[in-house]
């Protein structure tokens, strides 16, 4: 067998040994009823060409974004990146190994992770972030619950109805069994913001925290000023959900207007679509909450000869040492993913973010200007946004064949995730959507 | 990273273009204080340099019990990073993913079958997300008989997560101790189950390397309370061809793909903790699920009586491709060697040191065997300190003090992919520090000694803690 690398005197050494002379009487102390029907009925096994060939079929199948332009983000995102990344994640001793538990000979990954949490808190202004948890949505349900164990006695959860449709989902699953949380859905205004109105009216002392996008699921730009005042009134915590976190590259960070927690999906930064996973979500919050986070932490300390070195540090939060009183039951934190986009924020570094940053918000604004003034697209929302944006299409479930027949994707249906949106698509433009593209989007619209 | 690179310098090249943002001056930041400035050469010699601290499977044995540490073979690799796999949108329209949904079913069939369960799905990111997603579906079945109960029943062999996962799910645990066998006992079961409790989570084997004989019997007690029982399928990688979850009286599991099929852990992840269920959860499983229809395969959402989302979109696509490829690549008389042999591997090394270090228990183990520290404790020798001088010998230490039912804990998992002659090296390092805890003891408690760094003051990070690189101020 291709992994199994023994051979019949091996077996029979080995077996020997042990004072058994058959393999199947390792586990015939197991039932019978149990061992007599345990056959798999799978077919055999292949080659490894055959493997390949079988895989490179299905692959096959799929409409990727090198034979396609796609004008999809919606919380996954299409970035160049650099060849380093992936360089830098196949070698075995990241890819392989396993969660630093023995410091001494996990140095790598431990400040990797280090230098992780350190980028994140420049890139969100905060304070302090742990080193990963299992993706964006869940990173929100965790914000959630560490605003309950936080806010004892405040039990309403405001989400924004802009807030993605699939985090606001993870969010409903995760609180639906803890009776102390309730979540009261936030409208979004014609900026396609949060609704600060309604905010302002039902925000009060029950409030336990406030979630929303930044950017938003429709690409907005919250105004968090008056968010944040609005909590500083009623004692709520504001917890802001970035997707698209290469904005932050460009935009005020969540940490410098005021967010309590600031959570995300990571995977724009240097992480493939790879059909929505895995990536990774990023979670920072204030320092005075550290000790009420979920997931993990890597810490600065010195060996035996003050030799500077790190560890899994604040371990007593966690499930196997605090067990059924932890503050998460996650023991993962995606490191190899968290890995891979470290190297795309150190290969890209200051100005590198900020370039492609840039080049995404220009050639989205550009992009848009030109489907509305030459296709005539209307617009939908007001707000400012960063690469993505929501226009109307008249009659946009007929024109679908069109764009096929030109191998484009132009953008998110929103009507299945928002009846009150019919007709409108949700459209992102990044750097890897060439102008060209842009302009044949335009015209495809335009033929109508 | 942040000591070293130079104002202005990066290792991303991207022309200028020319024209405004088009976003308004007050939203946008000044730089980002702190953020590296370093060439491509600069960060690849650092992450190699990081890289080169590191333990890994292709560099050293790993026998850490119950994470079951086997080869990461390549082709699974290769394939994942095929475009038509990794540079897919999950929100491109269904008939760009066929292919992809292909996979899912196929992958989601073929675990079904290895486990004896009907249906399975594939969201949850992880083991322990898949814990909860599935403590979810119990819960969302016994509130649709009229009472979602109120008890876990979880033995002290338990992996932690098995007590985090049920608090989140609004369940209090009830904890029970395993008997003198190391296994947990119908009757010691049968004390606790009433109808307040929702479930039973049990780990087969459990985390001691020990079938649980009883489970079927341990099953009926559940069930005829009502309740249900959830195998933890850590150890799955024990039971390939040889026994299936389904035929135990198991409702619901979760698989640990980064451990049964081979898909690398990565320092801590991504993983994959697909769900198990017999035909009584199916209806309450996670949407969207994928079905056939025509010819072709389609998402669907409408089930009244799903428990919701767990994960966004799909879950880690990309370790579910990794552990398809495995699967077909090993093909059903594969997966049934690599349980096979896995067993063999343990009951060797299990064998070869029992003369050397005590065994935790008496009974036959399957895929990993637990020793503990006690003959070495008379020359005030730890666990600890064994395991940091294996780093000495070139292995990573298995792993220690856990499960907390058994003092000292030293539980060594070999997995199949290790050949007769590492195990005999490993054997022999282990003999030699049996044998050096009698004649140096402090040769082990300083250890290690040849690492990159030696031991370090966790109890400092602990109280201090910095957990980011800030500049040196004067």
């Amino acid at each position: 067998m291709r992994y199994t690398p023994h051979t019949p005197s091996d077996k029979a050494e080995m077996l020997r040994e042990i004072g058994l002379s058959e393999v199947e009487q390792l586990f015939d102390h197991l039932p019978a009823a149990l061992r007599d029907k345990a056959q798999i009925a799978l077919p055999p096994g292949l080659s490894e060409t055959a493997v390949k060939r079988r895989m490179a079929a299905l692959a096959a199948k799929n409409g990727t974004a090198e034979d396609w332009s796609l004008f999809l983000g919606g919380g996954i995102y299409h970035h160049a990146i650099p060849s380093a990344v992936d360089a830098v994640i196949s070698r075995s001793e990241f890819a392989t190994s396993y969660t630093p538990y023995q410091p001494e000979v996990s140095q790598g990954t431990l400040q990797a992770m280090f230098e992780f949490q350190t980028l994140i808190c420049q890139l969100t202004g905060m304070e302090v972030a742990n080193a990963g948890l299992y993706d964006g949505a869940s990173a929100a349900a965790e914000a959630v619950l560490m605003a309950r164990r936080l806010q004892e006695g405040k039990h309403r959860v405001f989400v924004s109805r802009a807030l993605h449709p699939q985090y606001r989902q993870v969010i409903a699953t995760y609180v639906k069994n803890l009776v102390d949380v309730e979540l009261v859905e936030v409208p979004f205004t014609g900026r396609g913001g949060i609704d600060p109105e309604f905010l302002a009216r039902q925000v009060d002392e029950r409030a336990m925290c406030v979630v929303l996008g930044y950017p938003n699921f429709f690409g907005v730009i919250e105004d968090l000023a008056p968010i944040r005042a609005l909590c500083d009134r009623s004692g709520a915590l504001l917890a802001t959900v970035t997707t698209e976190p290469l904005s932050l590259a460009l935009l005020k960070p969540p940490g410098e207007s005021g967010a309590d927690i600031a959570v995300g999906e990571g995977q724009s930064l240097g992480v493939p679509m790879a059909l929505g996973g895995p990536g990774f979500g990023f979670f920072a919050c204030q320092k005075r909450f550290v000790r009420s986070m979920p997931g993990r932490l890597a810490g600065q300390t010195v060996d035996s000869e003050e030799r500077r070195g790190f560890v899994l540090t604040l371990a007593t939060r966690e499930q196997h040492i605090r067990r059924e009183k932890a503050t998460s039951n996650i023991c993962t934190s995606q490191t190899l993913c968290v890995l891979a986009s470290t190297v795309f924020m150190a290969m890209l570094g200051k100005s590198g973010m900020r370039r492609m940053a840039e080049v995404n918000a220009r050639r989205a604004h550009r992009a848009r200007e030109r489907l509305v003034k030459e296709a005539g697209l209307a617009p939908v929302f007001s707000g400012p946004f960063f690469n993505e944006f929501v226009l109307k299409a008249k009659g946009l479930s007929r024109l679908q064949e069109r764009f096929a027949a030109k191998k484009i994707v132009p953008g998110i249906p929103l009507a299945e995730f928002y009846p009150e949106l019919q007709d409108c698509l949700l459209i992102c433009v990044t750097e890897m959507n060439e102008e060209e593209e842009i302009e044949q989007l335009a015209r495809t619209f335009g033929e109508g | 990273m942040f000591e070293s690179g130079s104002p202005g310098r990066t290792g991303f090249f991207w022309p200028e273009e020319a024209g405004p943002t088009g976003l308004p001056q007050e939203l946008l930041r000044d730089e980002i204080p702190g953020f590296p400035e370093l060439g491509e050469l600069e960060v690849l010699r650092h992450f190699t340099r990081l890289s080169h601290l590191n333990f890994g499977i292709e560099s050293q044995f790993y026998p850490l019990g119950s994470c079951t540490m086997k080869y990461n073979p390549k082709v699974n690799e290769a394939v994942a990073r095929l475009p038509g796999f990794s540079l897919i949108h999950p929100l491109a329209p269904p008939a760009l993913l066929q292919g992809a949904f292909e996979l899912l079913f196929g992958l989601e069939t073929a675990l079904a079958e290895i486990a004896g369960m009907d249906a399975v799905t594939l969201q949850p990111a992880a083991g322990a997300q898949g814990e909860l997603a599935g403590l979810m579906l119990v819960r969302a079945y016994l509130s649709e008989k009229g009472n979602p109960r109120r008890k876990i029943i979880v033995p002290d062999t338990a992996h932690g997560t098995n007590p985090a996962s049920s608090t989140l799910c609004g369940y209090d645990v009830v904890q029970i101790r395993s008997n003198d066998q190391g296994m947990v006992a119908p009757s010691a079961v049968a004390k606790v189950m009433d109808e307040s409790v929702a479930a039973l989570m049990l780990t087969n084997p459990n985390t001691l390397g020990i079938f649980e004989k009883n489970i079927n019997a341990i099953a009926d007690v559940v069930h005829s309370k009502g309740g249900l029982v959830y195998l933890d399928g850590a150890n799955m990688n024990a039971l390939m061809g040889i026994a299936k979850p389904g035929h135990m009286g198991v409702d619901v599991l979760h698989i640990n793909l980064h451990k049964t099929c081979s898909t690398p852990h990565g320092g801590g992840g991504p993983g994959a903790g697909p769900v198990g269920v017999k035909n009584l959860l199916r209806d309450y499983l996670p949407v969207p699920r994928i079905m056939k229809s025509g010819n072709g395969y389609e998402l669907r959402e409408d089930f009244s009586k799903a428990i919701g989302r767990v994960r966004s979109f799909f879950g880690n696509f990309g370790v579910l491709v990794r552990a398809y490829a495995y699967i077909i690549s090993l093909g059903s008389d594969g997966l049934a060697e690599t349980s096979r042999m896995a067993l063999l591997n343990a009951n060797y090394i299990r064998r070869k040191l029992e003369s050397v270090f005590q065994i935790a228990y008496p009974e036959r183990c399957m895929h990993e065997c637990v020793f503990t520290d006690r003959l070495q404790q008379k020359r005030h020798v730890s666990t600890l300190d064994i395991a940091k001088r294996l780093l000495d010998y070139g292995f990573h230490p298995p792993t220690i003090y856990f499960p907390l039912v058994v003092s000292g804990a030293l539980m060594i998992e070999p997995t199949e992919t290790e050949s007769r002659e590492t195990l005999d090296a490993f054997i022999d390092a282990m003999t030699s520090i049996a044998r050096e805890a009698e004649e140096n003891p402090d040769l082990l408690k300083t250890a290690p000694h040849s690492t990159p760094v030696r031991r370090l003051d966790e109890a400092r990070a602990a109280r201090k803690p910095v957990l980011r690189w800030e500049p040196k101020r004067d």
